[in-house]
């Protein structure tokens, strides 16, 4: 496991857990997880259905918060902040690409793109949206609404989505999931393109094997606690 | 991030997406109902205001017993303003070796300068309106002369040293109908030729007459001008009412279309409220993407909440436009009815129409879509967790009020807008009792039954919040149809019943005491259906409680002119019919001696006059003491006979009186009104029949005004209907596609879907028929004055109607899921 100085992580997480109360008693869906993620790497957090994997996003994300432990993102400790700090926290410098794609079906591809930036108070919020989606190798479908792209495209809209607003931290669950192998694959390179680029801090969560061996490490969660690749 | 900016985008994309298109439907008609009804109503008062002129003849009416001033006219001229001048005077025509003393009426060119003249060209021929005024040495008569002194048209009369050739009869003057019960019979002549009839001398009794019109600010500069003058003997007059029995009858449409458009509002928001309610459902996603790119909560309820005011703003637009639309219609159907031409619409009603959808979000939208900004950003993993429930407390408090503002404001009358909100809150309240009910009986049923039965029951107990927001809306949406069904067919031909065709036409006045059997005798021989003959004596009322009645007591103008003036008080054992006594007690048998009076509730209001105060009148120099027994309500527009005061017989039995009654005449009987005139020369009949066309012309009319604006009623309710149905539509795919991948035919679904549906409508229709009979009672008992009945068969079209109505609704929605094909459906879960 990565030891650094948490001063200089971007992401790290100690002694986290996460468990609700069911009607037979407390259900521990993650225990004592830690970790450190530097910057620029990209970490594959791999597990069965249902082992908690999506539930680990959310809470490293600031999106939920821990029953026990911490995260920092930034060094800046969640459990510190309410909500809307954690959303200040997560304007423009972090970024989601999800298993179904999570665009809005109303906009353009473009205007999709531009949501972030605008969240973010971006100056040309139009340019950057233009010039990521041409990295994305969608110039021609700015203005294409996502009933009109193809599953490959809708998840490349939302890659040039999590990246335009230059994120330090990208967070994706399960990015090619819902594709084929071979749009998946297009898929994952202009992913682990763009995050080289860019020196992303890349964490994945994924159950394919393939696509967490191009990250610099492989973690995975078996029965809410998380291992090191064997 | 400019939130405007983005929440204009999303707006784009809702409308592009069809995501807003029920909850702007909805807003459109309740604004387009609300500024037409406004549009319409303001444009009318308006008119009315203008056409009250006409009871002058003109804007302005200048008055004196001496020649007006010539400057008074040089004045009006060099302001471009319009002018005529009047003479009048009492005085006698001869014809035939009989004499009559008439009210001569001299007018001038361009007379009258508001309204119209009406006449007819002989006894038989039809009234019309007629620009022309009488030619030289011509004379206009008022019909009831020409029976009492044998004339007919193209006759000779004499008046001074003139003769004039009977030309016309005279039927209608607009400054006439200020007072309607002028006794002596009219003959009107042109201006001109008053000089040589030589009646002129200083001692006549001649009123000098300066009509005036133009616009309002001109006419008010020139009263100004006039006032400062400080002439003596001289008056002005620019009065603005118009005359009682038209402003109620105008008084009661208004209120008629007043409810229809409070009506659609009240769907609109049931509307509004369940198609805001799928629209978080639907926008959860977005408010958690949006989170989830680093919105603050503050933000995303920005966005949304400037989303919700852009559309009200759009959407009220498009309302107040259709509301000029339907406006103009309404206009044409009634306008024939002003001789004046009808003003432009103004501005008020657009702003108000405006003001009408943005309450209409905030009380109804707005508590919703407060929910999406506190959609977990989490939402983005797990689609389960949604925006927290409403909290009822701040949607209840939101309705209320602005359902209040609204209703009051345009209504016009707490009382019907507060029944209103009270029928509604009651209902609302019942209707979630009985759906959680409901579902609670339905549950164990699940286990107890087969096949689309237990599909259809399952889907109504599964999830109780949505079949509560059904239900309810399904019920208000019924309640508020069942009561536009009662108010348009029942409320409104009562309205039209309260003057029926037979209504009293023809008033004779100043029947001696002699001649009332006689007269009697005349019009029941004539097949003449009389409700009686009233004594009437005059009176002044010289002190209430002791206290003198004195000019300076009030300063009301109306109450003023009572208190110089004499009563026509009669005395009666019963209560006229149309009479009802709101205080204390009509006098019984035993009673009849007693010194007591029974007094109109409106004078006793205006004089100040308390149940059970000691009132002294003075009739023929002799004071006639009694207290006041009890206050009525009186119909004055039923064109019966009436009286302010109304004393026992023990009390007036004994004073000087004459006779009054008043009956309804056909056309084909009017030679029967000649007779009685030949026969009793000294009784004056007034006829009202044009005055009547008026009132029935307005509430016929009226009527059809009313039957328009509730079109939008309908349209509204067809709007909850859709709207309740797309309430459960989500879940309703879901379901739909899986069971139908699991083998479910299609029969069984849509027998399921029409059980569930009928089921929910029915019982909202029961419910709905209670709640509609209690508010139709309330309202047709304290607002509109009109009788009232428990009717079952509209329990049986609600509850039929109901089941049926959204049954069939339900099917025709979920008929496209039936259709898909369940892979398509899944692949968008």
């Amino acid at each position: 496991m990565l030891q650094t100085s948490s001063n200089q992580l971007p992401v790290t997480a100690s002694g986290l857990m996460k468990f609700v109360e069911t009607t037979e008693g407390r259900l521990d869906i993650l225990q004592h997880i830690d970790l450190q993620v530097s910057s620029g790497e990209a970490v594959a957090i791999l597990g069965a259905s249902g082992s908690g994997k999506s539930t680990l996003l959310g809470l490293l994300a600031g999106l939920d918060e821990a029953s026990a432990g911490e995260v920092r993102l930034f060094d800046t400790p969640l459990s510190s902040l309410d909500e809307d700090g954690r959303a200040a926290l997560r304007a423009g410098k972090v970024g989601f690409v999800f298993q179904s794609f999570q665009l809005l079906s109303g906009m353009t591809a473009l205007e999709n793109v531009m949501l972030p930036l605008e969240l973010a108070g971006h100056k040309s919020p139009e340019q950057a949206a233009k010039e990521a989606l041409s990295q994305a190798g969608l110039a021609k479908r700015l203005h294409h609404y996502p009933s009109q792209l193809s599953g490959g495209e809708q998840q490349r809209v939302a890659l040039a989505r999590a990246f335009a607003p230059s994120p330090k931290i990208l967070f994706a669950d399960e990015p090619t999931a819902n594709l084929d192998a071979h749009t998946g694959e297009r898929v994952a390179e202009l992913l682990f393109r763009l995050q080289e680029q860019s020196d992303t801090v890349l964490i994945l969560v994924t159950h394919d094997e393939m696509l967490a061996r191009r990250c610099d490490r492989r973690l995975y969660l078996r029965e809410g606690r998380l291992e090191a690749e064997a | 991030m400019n939130p405007l900016h983005l929440a204009l985008r999303l707006l784009r994309r809702d409308w592009r997406a069809g995501e807003l298109r029920l909850l702007a439907t909805a807003l459109v008609i309740a604004v387009a109902s609300v500024t037409s009804v406004g549009f319409f109503t303001d444009r009318i008062e308006r008119a009315m205001e203008r056409q009250a002129t006409e009871v002058l003849a003109g804007d302005l009416r200048i008055e004196s017993n001496q020649p007006l001033p010539d400057t008074f006219i040089q004045e009006a001229e060099r302001r471009q303003l319009q002018q005529a001048s009047t003479l009048s005077f009492p005085s006698v025509i001869l014809s035939k070796g009989a004499t009559q003393l008439v009210q001569i009426k001299a007018v001038s060119d361009r007379y009258p300068l508001r309204g119209h003249l009406r006449v007819r060209d002989s006894v038989t021929s039809p009234e019309s309106i007629t620009s022309l005024l009488p030619g030289p040495g011509e004379a206009w008569l008022e019909e009831r002369l020409l029976p009492l002194m044998g004339l007919a048209i193209g006759d000779t009369i004499k008046l001074g040293q003139s003769s004039f050739r009977i030309s016309r009869i005279i039927t209608y003057e607009p400054d006439r109908s200020a007072n309607l019960f002028q006794l002596v019979p009219r003959v009107m002549i042109g201006l001109n030729d008053i000089e040589k009839t030589g009646l002129l001398g200083p001692a006549s009794r001649v009123r000098h007459y300066l009509l005036v019109a133009g616009s309002p600010s001109q006419m008010s500069h020139y009263k100004t001008w006039l006032e400062q003058l400080n002439l003596s003997g001289i008056q002005i007059e620019d009065i603005r009412a118009a005359r009682p029995e038209l402003r109620l009858a105008l008084e009661q449409g208004g209120r008629f279309l007043r409810l229809a458009a409070a009506t659609a509002i009240l769907l609109c928001v049931v509307a509004v409220a369940l198609s805001s309610r799928r629209f978080v459902e639907r926008q959860s996603d977005t408010s958690a993407l949006l989170r989830c790119l680093g919105a603050k909560r503050r933000q995303v309820g920005q966005i949304f909440i400037l989303r919700l005011l852009s559309l009200g703003v759009i959407a009220s637009l498009v309302g107040v436009l259709l509301g000029l639309v339907v406006q103009a219609l309404l206009i044409h159907l009634i306008g024939q009815w002003f001789t004046s031409q009808i003003p432009a619409p103004s501005a008020w009603p657009l702003v108000s129409g405006l003001i009408t959808g943005i309450l209409v979000l905030i009380g109804f939208s707005l508590p919703s879509i407060l929910r999406l900004s506190e959609v977990p950003p989490l939402r983005v993993f797990r689609r389960h967790l949604g925006a927290p429930p409403i909290s009822y407390r701040l949607f209840l408090g939101a309705a209320i009020i602005s359902l209040g503002i609204l209703l009051i404001w345009q209504i016009g009358d707490d009382l019907l807008a507060s029944q209103l909100i009270t029928g509604l809150l009651v209902g609302m309240a019942i209707l979630l009792i009985v759906s959680r009910l409901l579902v609670h009986l339905l549950a164990p049923l699940r286990n107890r039954t087969a096949g689309s039965w237990r599909y259809g029951l399952s889907s109504l107990s599964r999830n109780p919040a949505t079949t509560s927001v059904q239900l309810t809306g399904f019920g208000l949406g019924i309640t508020v149809l069942l009561l536009l069904a009662i108010v348009r067919v029942d409320l409104l031909s009562n309205w039209r019943e309260a003057l029926p065709e037979n209504s009293p036409n023809q008033f004779l006045i100043n029947i001696q005491p002699g001649e009332v059997e006689g007269v009697r005798k005349l019009l029941i021989e004539g097949g003449i259906k009389l409700t009686g003959l009233f004594p009437m004596i005059r009176g002044r009322l010289i002190s209430i409680d002791g206290h003198q009645v004195s000019l300076d007591d009030y300063d009301n103008p109306r109450a003023q002119r009572l208190s110089t003036r004499d009563f026509n008080v009669s005395h009666a054992t019963y209560p006229q019919s149309d009479n009802k006594i709101v205080s204390g007690h009509w006098w019984s048998e035993t009673e009849w001696n007693e010194p007591w009076f029974s007094v109109e509730q409106g004078l006793a209001e205006t004089l100040g006059i308390p149940l059970g105060a000691e009132l002294v009148f003075e009739v023929a120099g002799r004071k006639i003491a009694g207290r006041v027994a009890s206050l009525r309500s009186v119909e004055w527009d039923s064109f019966n006979v009436n009286f302010f005061v109304v004393g026992t017989p023990g009390l007036m039995l004994d004073q000087p009186a004459t006779y009054i009654t008043s009956f309804y005449l056909a056309d084909e009987k009017r030679h029967l009104l000649h007779r009685l005139i030949q026969t009793y020369p000294s009784i004056t009949a007034l006829d009202v029949t044009a005055l009547m066309q008026q009132i029935r012309a307005i509430m016929d009319r009226g009527a059809l005004a009313v039957e328009s604006v509730f079109l939008f009623t309908l349209a509204a309710g067809l709007i909850v209907l859709y709207a309740g149905i797309q309430a459960s539509h989500e879940l309703r795919v879901q379901e739909t596609a899986i069971l139908r991948t699991l083998g479910l035919s299609r029969r069984r679904l849509v027998i399921s879907a029409l059980l569930e549906f009928s089921l929910l409508g029915g019982l909202a229709g029961l419910i709905a028929a209670v709640l509609a009979s209690a508010i139709s009672y309330s309202l047709a008992n304290a607002v509109f004055n009109l009788p009232w009945q428990l009717n079952f068969s509209m329990w049986a079209i609600a509850l039929l109607g109901g089941g049926l109505g959204v049954g069939s609704a339900g099917i025709i929605a979920s008929w496209p899921l039936l259709n898909t094909p369940p892979l398509v459906v899944m692949r968008k879960m």
